[in-house]
């Protein structure tokens, strides 16, 4: 397999389109988490023309409801949850700039279409390694309502974060064609 | 008659809702293990590696599994001789759940007010309990930590007696393509079949309490249990869904009798992390 492609947050355009489904990539730096009720927030801001929590241009969104972090550990495990819980939301995020969301399992068409027309990626990390993917997390702080409790926004500092390009810009699906690949 | 404080039945439904969380058991490692072995796809080899590693840092750092530490599924075998003292048993599991979020730093991931309020409960309680009376001065508990990735892509099915078995392969060959990637295969398959609408699907959650690999005792369950495993591991869906040869690491299926008109059959998909834990007073 090919060496992992190396991403560092903000992600331009171009960035962003050069990636392929299937490529496996490590992120190293600054990652926004945000879960169901923290797009709902996101998006009624958005509607009501008020100042988001953190600039979406060039970011990445990490969909994950940590658990609370133990004594000297920056923040429980954290893996990924189910990305299509959000797909209604997502078209608007990247229209606004968001380059690439981490999450697991199947998108909507919404989503497909919007990552071609933005020029964004979406990017699964495994799930049910929430505890692996923890350790390469080295600060995780609230920056938006901390009243959701683990759906609050977190700003995670992450460090070769490991993921893999499922949905590409051009409209490659590697859930779609690693089952083909393997159906018997 | 044998008395148990209920106290008793809080420390343990504490201790074994962390253990389940941060001890994937040894059954569900050697499944893992053998996939790895056999998985033919590169990344698929990768996932599993991931999740052997995952398990060992989550044993040795006392780190969840998963972030989704489950809805609390309590399965409860009370001898009939038994009497609880101090309190309500029902109680006092649901304060055995709320000890284990808080000690074990899991998560808070139930809201009451399932229609409209969904207000987060805080302290990860009420459990699914599932109370059955059995003969004896023994009580065993088994706790099943449910990830709701895995739980939302589990169905029911009212088949036709005419559908016969090839219905229930289609139904749950069905089930697993529509779940994808979504609840985070490699999976297990719980298969409930018979009874009515409600106790196929506990039978169901039952079959996920079985140690992978361990068939079914009927001769026949057991080998449509092998059937399905392998058209199930057909579909190339892959660990992590990015495709491969293992999808599924072990089907379970519990039996029970049902109405002449009718044929339920329920299929309860169980993640990768596969937590479970036992204990008895």
């Amino acid at each position: 397999m090919a060496e992992p492609v190396r991403l560092k947050p903000p992600l331009s355009e171009d960035d962003a389109r050069s990636l392929e489904a299937g490529t496996r990539v490590l992120v190293s730096g600054t990652v926004f988490t945000a879960r169901d009720a923290a797009h709902r927030r996101l998006i009624e801001s958005i509607d009501r023309g008020e100042e988001l929590p953190f600039d979406l241009e060039g970011q990445v969104i990490y969909y994950v409801g940590p658990t609370p972090a133990s004594p000297g550990k920056p923040v429980g495990s954290a893996g990924p949850t189910t990305s299509s819980r959000v797909d209604r939301y997502t078209p608007q995020l990247l229209a606004r700039g968001v380059r690439a969301v981490i999450g697991k399992g199947d998108r909507g068409p919404e989503v497909a279409a919007a990552l071609k027309e933005n020029g964004a990626v979406y990017l699964a990390a495994v799930g049910g390694a929430g505890a692996l993917l923890a350790g390469r997390i080295a600060s995780a702080e609230v920056i938006a309502w901390p009243e959701l409790g683990t759906e609050a926004v977190y700003r995670f500092e992450v460090e070769d974060f490991p993921a893999i390009v499922v949905m590409d810009s051009r409209g490659g699906n590697l859930y779609e064609s690693g089952r083909k690949l393997f159906r018997r | 008659m044998r008395e148990i404080d209920v106290n008793e039945v809080t420390a343990l439904v504490s201790r074994l809702f962390q253990e389940a969380n941060f001890l994937l058991p040894a059954d569900v490692i050697e499944s893992l293990q053998a996939a790895l072995a056999r998985e033919e796809s590169p990344l698929g080899r990768d996932v599993l590696e991931a999740l052997l590693k995952n398990a060992g840092i989550a044993a040795r750092e006392r780190v969840p599994l998963c972030q989704d530490t489950g809805l609390a599924a309590v399965f409860a075998e009370v001898g009939q001789e038994v009497h609880f003292s101090g309190g309500s048993f029902v109680a006092a599991v649901d304060r055995g759940v709320a000890a284990a979020q808080a000690e074990g730093y899991l998560r808070a991931s139930v809201v009451s007010g399932a229609c409209f309020e969904r207000a987060n409960t805080g302290d990860n309680t009420p459990a699914v309990l599932h109370t059955e009376l059995v003969a004896g001065d023994r009580v065993n508990i088994t706790v099943l930590p449910k990830g709701g990735g895995s739980e939302n892509m589990s169905r029911l099915a009212m088949l036709k007696p005419a559908d016969g078995v090839e219905g229930i392969i289609n139904f749950v060959l069905e089930t697993v393509g529509l779940a994808g990637a979504n609840p985070c295969p490699p999976i297990f398959l719980g298969v409930g079949i018979g009874g009515t609408m409600d106790r196929a699907a506990l039978l169901s959650k039952q079959a996920l309490l079985r140690p992978a690999g361990s068939p079914s005792a009927d001769g026949r369950l057991a080998q449509l249990e092998a059937d399905l495993l392998e058209k199930v591991n057909a579909l190339g869906i892959g660990p992590g869904g990015f495709g491969g040869t293992v999808t599924c690491l072990g089907v379970a299926i519990e039996e029970y009798p049902c109405h002449i008109a009718s044929l339920p059959v329920a299929v309860n998909i169980q993640c990768n992390s596969a937590r479970r834990a036992a204990g008895s007073l």
